[in-house]
């Protein structure tokens, strides 16, 4: 049986090694490989080379499919000083790698040889905490978790939709969340409205909702918009600068106006309706799909549109509805998954039944397609009459 | 004979139904055999003997204005979708 040393010569010389100078080169070239730091957490929170992912060694077997699915993608591995590295480039051979490479020296003679390093960020033990169900997901991560702290989803309506969106976003840690809603919290609003509660009634949605978020999560800063989303101030309020928006209004000239704007300022836009027990989910995103006028290109008339009034909706509905809607803007933030882009997800509660219809961009869709003919916002007259809208 | 899903907005013009069978080997044809028996339903779908703008009809999950509009063809036991818009959220 070999001893570590005689073993460690074994596989230093089964593998490919590269010194500095080489990766240099290598790191430089066009054709950049896969650079993957095997070492553990807190090594790799006092600096890395540049652009490199963390697969520390325990893991890395099990990993390294997310990372490289491909198994002629270049890697090239690092530890501290190339002796671990050297058996994690034996794995990925087992593995059927067919191009890795293993730094000899490791990170201490790229450091020693003055080439560029990173610190990278990481979150705090609190926040590793926190949020150690999403870290744990290969898919978000510490990175993931990262990006969302900085993504900032804009949130139309505090309502049945908002609701559930808010608090998962904000479960999530998504770090600014803009909430944009003129209401004030009515007892009818409670049978599906969970953001708020029989202590906060009569109270402005936005406040109340500002409260529960923060209660949640106190990483999440809450912005208030205590107004109806109008020609007038949408401009100023998408200037604050926002990620990705939730539609969770309840109002057919609210819709047409947020849908110009995410077109114009190229946000991508999580649509989301509900009535009675049925519910609908889709993304419009600019430039990869449709937008609300390729699927609708005017409002109906306002005799053909249902009385919100008369409407009704279970309670739950749009628990389930938000919570998709909640899915898809973390999955837009994180830039992971197939969002619904293009396809238009149908609920019904009754049946518990989905379905799915495929929609495409309209060329001549007046607002997206390829000669538009609306170039400014359109105030379109209240649908729902009898009572007003909220947004 | 063809399935056709109404949208909860319109059940009331069908007297609740979530589904109705519809004859008919076009959207055209299948629409009109729709209306002819629940004659309400026309201002709700038909605009100018055009679908109506505020409306999307889909046979197996494509929406037939990209397809051949009202002539797409309908197979027999396809699922047809009515779906207008809808802007509830609150």
């Amino acid at each position: 049986m070999p001893n570590y040393r005689e073993y460690l010569h074994q596989v230093k010389s089964e593998i490919d090694e590269v010194d500095v100078k080489q990766a240099r080169e290598l790191l430089d070239a066009p054709e950049r490989p896969l650079v993957v730091d095997v070492r553990e957490l807190d090594e790799w929170s006092e600096g890395r080379i540049p652009g490199a992912i963390h697969l520390p060694r325990g893991h890395l077997e099990s990993r390294i499919e997310q990372a490289a699915p491909d198994r002629a993608q270049p890697i090239f591995l690092y530890c501290a000083a190339g002796n671990r590295s050297a058996f994690a480039a034996k794995s990925l051979e087992e593995l059927g790698y067919e191009n890795v490479v293993s730094l000899a020296g490791g990170y201490t003679d790229w450091k020693r040889s003055g080439l560029p390093t990173e610190l990278p960020r990481t979150l705090d033990g609190e926040k590793r905490q926190r949020y150690s169900r999403h870290v744990l997901i290969p898919e978000v991560g510490e990175e993931g978790q990262l990006k969302l702290l900085d993504s900032r989803v804009l949130l139309l309506g505090a309502g049945g939709l908002g609701s559930p969106s808010a608090l998962y976003l904000a479960a999530a840690g998504v770090g600014r969340l803009g909430i944009v809603d003129d209401d004030r919290v009515d007892a009818s609003n409670l049978q599906r409205q969970v953001l708020h509660s029989t202590a906060v009634l009569g109270e402005w949605k936005v406040e109340s909702a500002k409260q529960s978020l923060e209660e949640l999560n106190p990483d999440v800063e809450v912005v208030p918009y205590r107004e109806r989303l109008t020609s007038e101030n949408v401009e100023r309020i998408l200037a604050d600068g926002w990620d990705v928006i939730v539609d969770g209004t309840d109002n057919f000239p609210t819709r047409y106006l947020i849908n110009d704007a995410a077109v114009w300022h190229d946000i991508p836009l999580v649509h989301g309706s509900i009535y009675r027990f049925e519910g609908q989910a889709t993304v419009f995103k600019p430039g990869a799909g449709p937008c609300y006028r390729c699927l609708f290109p005017q409002p109906p008339p306002p005799e053909l549109a249902p009385s919100c009034a008369e409407g009704g909706v279970l309670g739950v509905l749009p628990g389930i509805v938000g919570s998709l809607q909640a899915s898809e803007a973390l999955k837009l933030c994180l830039g992971i998954g197939e969002p619904l882009v293009g396809r238009l997800l149908l609920f019904d509660a009754l049946a518990t039944e989905f379905s799915e219809v495929t929609l495409r961009r309209d060329p001549a869709c007046p607002v997206c397609g390829d000669s538009p003919t609306i170039t400014e916002y359109v105030d379109y007259v209240e649908f729902c009459s009898g009572r007003p809208a909220h947004a | 004979m063809s399935r056709v899903r109404i949208p909860p907005q319109l059940r009331s013009e069908v007297g609740g139904a979530r589904e109705v069978p519809a004859e008919g080997g076009t959207v055209r044809e299948l629409l009109d055999d729709l209306i002819d028996r629940f004659p309400s339903l026309r201002p709700q779908l038909v605009e100018d003997d055009e679908i109506a703008s505020f409306v999307n009809v889909y046979v197996e999950g494509e929406d037939v204005r990209t397809l051949d509009g009202l002539d797409t063809s309908v197979d027999h036991g396809s699922t047809v979708i009515l779906l207008p818009a809808m802007a509830g959220g609150l």
